[in-house]
């Protein structure tokens, strides 16, 4: 009777554990935190709070205001010599595969620094002119306030964390919001004729 | 055993789990991975070990109809081990209240206490496919760890990462050591002596000559 009992308590603890094993895991596909943003946010697209930042030109804009736009948005830090380097390139690239609807205001290329305290509008400008920066098209902005900042590294699911130089590691990627505001996907960075296409394909829905 | 017995395990669950839970400490064990996945959980594993001592024999012996050599206890802390090695729940656990909670309860009561229990009723195979597959384990995890190329975890750096690889590889490496001498130089029935046994009376009788079979 013990071996049977164990093995009908054994049984059901598997299912449950199963069960368990299967949600945290969003089916078994899901092992890190970076997968599951991307999951969850292609299944339940996030609204990003209405943010005020200042952009490179010393302009102050409102989340909001990229309402009825494409948005493909990066974080930053200017001192960022590792990641932030390759994504500055990786939007200088975008800025010519995405030029025709960049030009016709279809779409906008936002960069937004996570360090607004060393990252003042001049030292966006100059991080933008050191990728070939072609163009309104491609924004690069500071949050105006702290909260406003967390408030969106929470919406976007941002961690950033000090390293030992000095620097920040942060999780990179590139993300797209729709017209109404909602982060809809989030890509790798390193395969920006993926982004171009994915984006465009978005354009032609 | 009566309460006073009871009261020196709970005492030191007590005192371990209220220390964990520190702002400091936690704030501590949780700012790398090698603290979390070293320090932290194990520590919290061994709150469960301490109140598995304050079980009553009459639940023990109830408990025991349904956990046969150990397997349903066995069964139980693995599940549950294995959700808290996912980098998602490493991650989650620090960023959310109620994924933190559930760290704290589950592991002692679901991973600990199960396991302190069913390791007396198990015998020399499940003992040894147990402890094959821990060492498995900590090689398998330590070697991904090692050479994964990302963070696994947004709140950790790639060094830490792989300082805990390297870690669990060279604990993987100690145990298997441990359990060669074990096997030369020693007997595994011995193990029943070891101080996870609750009684000493217990552990005697359950040392008859069917324990190992």
């Amino acid at each position: 009777m013990p071996v049977l009992r164990t093995l009908a308590a054994s049984l059901v603890l598997i299912v449950l554990g199963g069960y368990t094993l299967s949600a945290a895991t969003e089916g078994f596909q899901a092992f890190t935190t970076e997968t599951a943003r991307r999951i969850e946010v292609r299944e339940h697209p996030v609204k990003i709070p209405a943010v005020e930042l200042e952009t490179a030109s010393g302009a102050r804009v409102d989340f909001s205001g990229f309402r009825g736009q494409w948005l493909v948005v990066d974080f930053i830090y200017t001192r960022c010599p590792t990641y932030c380097s390759a994504l500055g390139g990786e939007f200088a690239q975008l800025q010519d595969r995405l030029a025709g609807p960049l030009a016709q205001g279809k779409l906008r290329l936002l960069s937004i620094s996570f360090d607004p305290g060393r990252d003042t509008p001049r030292q966006l400008a100059a991080y933008q002119q050191r990728f070939r920066w072609r163009g309104p098209g491609w924004l690069a902005a500071r949050p105006v306030t702290a909260d406003g900042l967390r408030q969106l590294e929470r919406a976007f699911g941002i961690i950033v964390i000090p390293d030992a130089l000095g620097g920040y590691v942060h999780n990179t990627a590139i993300h797209l919001i729709d017209p109404q505001g909602r982060l809809v996907e989030i890509m790798d960075m390193g395969k920006p004729d993926q982004v171009a296409h994915a984006v465009l394909r978005k354009l032609a829905l | 055993m009566n309460a006073r017995e009871h009261a020196g395990p709970v005492c030191s669950a007590a005192l371990l789990f209220f220390a964990l839970l520190l702002p400091p400490v936690k704030h501590a064990l949780e700012a790398s991975m090698t603290m979390q996945m070293l320090v932290q959980i194990p520590s919290l594993i061994v709150v469960g070990l301490f109140l598995s001592r304050a079980v009553p024999a009459r639940i023990d012996a109830v408990l025991a109809g349904w956990d046969h050599h150990g397997i349903t206890g066995l069964v139980l802390a693995t599940l549950a081990a294995a959700l808290w090695m996912l980098p998602r729940m490493l991650d989650a656990s620090i960023a959310q209240p109620s994924i933190a909670a559930a760290k704290y309860l589950s592991v002692p009561l679901l991973v600990g206490l199960p396991f302190a229990l069913s390791w007396p009723r198990m015998g020399f195979i499940v003992r040894g496919v147990f402890l094959i597959e821990l060492i498995a384990t900590f090689f398998r995890m330590g070697w991904l760890y090692m050479i994964w190329p990302d963070r696994l975890c947004n709140n950790y750096l790639l060094g830490d990462q792989q300082r805990l690889g390297k870690y669990m590889v060279l604990i993987g490496a100690l145990l298997l050591l441990w359990i060669a001498c074990k096997l030369l130089w020693g007997r595994m029935d011995a193990f029943v002596e070891a101080p996870l046994s609750r009684a000493p009376d217990a552990g005697v009788q359950r040392l008859g000559p069917h324990a190992g079979s």
